[in-house]
């Protein structure tokens, strides 16, 4: 066993950001998300509800917007450049952080850049282990950042 | 896209352009996801058995979907789809998956179709179609029908 | 082998509607639908384009719209129900059958009626089968009949 060592082409990775994408918050979608994580809460679910509020419209649960459950990003060919450049080929997730900075809802418009922060060598009951750092940066449609993610996972 | 195709370019017996698909069980898990049709037969293996299907299956409204992007691909955006109908006459398996983006070897299907009839109704160019979906082995799984309107060269 | 005998139960089923369901039909989940059919139609997935067409918006495949694709009606509780009047459990989709009446797109707002159109009793390969027809039909914000659908779904 033994630290996984990076190769110069993950290492030329570190700090690289993905295009901006483009997330439009729709009513449906949230909806969708919470029945699927099972979150009856009406604020997410029910639309009269929600605009009877003081939030005036649906809100999208916490843990709705973050990489990767953004509309248009290929996270699979995402993993594909980094085993490109050397990583191994197993994948799992590590652990997910967040910021809430600003609520979000039906109707907003956020920009998300998503940024390679940082990629690590260790070593992890999996064997060598390269662990990635993920800063998904959300920025609304007033100019505000709405969320940063950091999403962390293990190639080994 | 195809450039745009008119009445006048179709008779009867004209092929529609065929369109290639490949089920894997990555689009059936995406496809629940999109349409909301979680029927445990799609992904669970001892369900999909219990029922006599052997191993999950794929959704005949994904296979559905297909033919209705074979027409509107031959259509183009001027054509306009006005009636389709399908039956699911036999199973189909999706391939499994060996990457993240790569499916192991397994069956291709192909979205195919020709003209069977052609004819002015109103001031509507109509033209009638037999689809279906086919499998390597040639086996018509899913077959149905279409009914869509082309714009003529003439206006 | 013999053709499926409907109960009594089952047969007043027929002609049953379902409490109408409002769909709002978003850009979002169009493009969700188009990638994971595999339909690279730029009308269906890329706004900008769409834009420019003569529709000016997103357009939703045919067959977008279309039971069970119905966020809010849960089609598991209308088998349970089938169920209880006697349907057998082995439950397979038949075929569909779609009349496109008027364009769907972003921003359109449909009602959805659904309605127990048959229940007949047949022999088929599974053995005794009871075939159902669903109908429904979605009715747009302008009060036109967008499209209507058979589905036929069989137990065995």
């Amino acid at each position: 066993m033994a630290v996984f060592v990076l190769t110069d082409g993950l290492k030329k990775l570190i700090g690289t950001a993905e295009p901006p994408l483009l997330y439009k918050i729709e009513e449906g979608s949230i909806q969708r998300f919470a029945r699927a994580v099972g979150d009856s809460n009406p604020m997410h679910n029910d639309v009269e509800f929600a605009a009877q509020s003081e939030f005036g419209r649906l809100k999208a649960p916490p843990s709705f917007t973050g990489w990767p459950v953004t509309s248009g990003f290929d996270m699979f060919q995402f993993v594909e450049k980094l085993i490109a450049a050397g990583a191994p080929r197993g994948n799992l997730d590590g652990s997910v952080e967040y910021e809430f900075k600003a609520p979000i809802g039906a109707g907003d418009m956020l920009v998300a850049v998503i940024k390679i922060a940082n990629i690590e060598g260790k070593e992890t009951r999996m064997g060598p282990t390269m662990v990635t750092t993920l800063e998904t940066t959300y920025t609304n449609q007033r100019g505000e950042v709405a969320l940063i993610a950091r999403n962390q996972f293990l190639s080994f | 896209m195809a450039k745009q195709l008119y009445y006048e370019d179709v008779e009867v017996g004209s092929e529609i352009t065929p369109l290639k698909k490949i089920a894997t069980t990555r689009m059936l898990v995406q496809y629940a996801g999109a349409s909301g049709d979680f029927n445990p037969l799609h992904y669970e293996e001892d369900f999909a058995k219990s029922l006599g299907v052997g191993k999950p299956i794929v959704h005949g409204l994904l296979k559905r979907a297909w033919l209705v992007n074979l027409m509107t691909d031959w259509i183009g955006e001027k054509g306009g789809l006005k009636k389709l109908s399908c039956r699911y006459r036999g199973m189909d398996y999706p391939r499994k998956m060996k990457t993240f983006d790569e499916p192991h070897d397994g069956d291709t299907w192909w979205c195919k179709g020709k003209v069977t009839k052609k004819f002015v109704q109103g001031d509507e160019n109509l033209v009638e179609c037999e689809i279906w979906v086919e499998n390597d082995k040639g086996e018509k799984n899913t077959t149905g029908s279409a009914l869509t309107a082309l714009p003529s060269k003439a206006k | 082998m013999a053709a499926f005998v409907v109960t009594d139960s089952l047969k007043q089923l027929i002609g049953q509607k379902e409490k109408p369901v409002v769909l709002k039909i978003e850009e979002g989940a169009i493009q969700r639908y188009a990638r994971a059919v595999g339909d690279s139609n730029p009308l269906f997935s890329d706004v900008e384009y769409a834009a420019q067409s003569k529709w000016g918006r997103v357009m939703a495949p045919p067959g977008f719209t279309g039971w069970p694709i119905a966020s809010g009606f849960d089609m598991f509780k209308l088998f349970e129900r089938l169920a209880k009047a006697g349907a057998p459990m082995g439950l397979l989709d038949g075929g569909v059958e779609y009349d496109f009446l008027a364009p769907i797109g972003d921003g359109d707002i449909l009602v959805m009626e659904i309605k127990i159109a048959g229940i007949e009793g047949r022999e088929t390969k599974m053995g005794p089968t009871m075939v159902t027809t669903i109908e429904s039909t979605f009715t747009n914000q302008r009060g036109a009949v967008a499209l209507i659908t058979r589905n036929t779904f069989l137990n065995f």
